[in-house]
């Protein structure tokens, strides 16, 4: 499961509208082993592409520098599909580098509305995740969840984890 | 001569986990044949079987990218800092079609 602050998927996702029709691309760090998204990169798609991108090189290093300088590391990495559905491609799983991220995919391809998906990307096996989008001011144990374009796989009546 | 070297997490397996390793060598190719040597598998991860750097493997030399410095041709000095970025990319363009364009198995080379 992914949680993350609504203000950062707003941000996230108006990055990709920006962007559109380019595919969007950047990183949200968090600190090393809490697996909490804090603050969001948006980088450059140094590919400039509708249906490719690619983190500019030196950008790049100097994002993964300034994490590891304060401790973070990569918690999503998100990018758009501007005419496709937000589910990884077979592109998307062949550069997956960064074993212990959520993939955050975000499909601006309707006008109106987005499709947001996470998903855990691990030696080439994709495999789907609830989004938890976390609303400031909300009690975050109160009985609410935002799953976005899910079907889950289980659906659990007895709430067995609160 | 002793140059640090900084592993991606993707390429710890090779190096038992090592974020850090040590190795030696007067140019990029010599430095990465040098730490084959003693982490095996490391350098066909970095190198084609043309023998050039993989087009989605980012190499750096204190801070710059090596594409600019020769690539495998780049000079290194001692104490020298190198540091290895798997690229950070993908999108909707067809995988058949990406993988004809960047050379037959160089993008599942460099993640597999």
């Amino acid at each position: 499961m992914l949680s993350v602050d609504r203000s950062i998927i707003d941000a996230i996702v108006a990055h990709a509208r920006r962007d559109h029709p380019d595919e969007a691309c950047g990183v949200v760090a968090g600190p090393i082993g809490r697996d909490t998204p804090t603050r969001h990169i948006p980088m450059e798609n140094a590919a400039r592409s509708m249906t490719f991108y690619e983190f500019d090189s030196m950008e790049q290093l100097r994002v993964w520098r300034e994490m590891d300088d304060r401790d973070e590391e990569p918690v999503i990495i998100y990018h758009s599909h501007t005419a496709t559905e937000a589910y990884p491609s077979r592109t998307d799983v062949a550069f997956a580098g960064e074993p212990g991220a959520h993939y955050l995919l975000v499909s601006t391809q309707d006008a109106e509305t987005e499709e947001i998906r996470s998903f855990r990307i691990v030696d080439g096996v994709v495999t789907e995740e609830p989004v938890r989008i976390v609303e400031a001011g909300v009690d975050p144990h109160a009985v609410q969840s935002y799953m976005f374009g899910q079907s889950p796989a289980a659906v659990d009546y007895e709430c067995s984890d609160r | 001569m002793a140059i640090e070297v900084r592993i991606p997490t993707i390429l710890r397996s090779y190096t038992g986990g090592a974020k850090v390793v040590e190795g030696s060598g007067d140019t990029l190719a010599d430095l990465l044949t040098d730490l084959d040597s003693r982490h095996a598998g490391l350098r066909a991860r970095l190198v084609t079987e043309e023998g050039v750097l993989h087009r989605f493997v980012n190499v750096y030399v204190n801070d710059e990218d090596v594409r600019f410095l020769g690539a495998l041709d780049a000079k290194l000095t001692d104490g020298d800092s190198v540091t290895v970025l798997p690229a950070v990319a993908g999108g909707a363009f067809g995988f058949a079609a990406a993988a004809a364009m960047l050379g037959n198995g160089s993008a599942r080379a460099l993640v597999r």
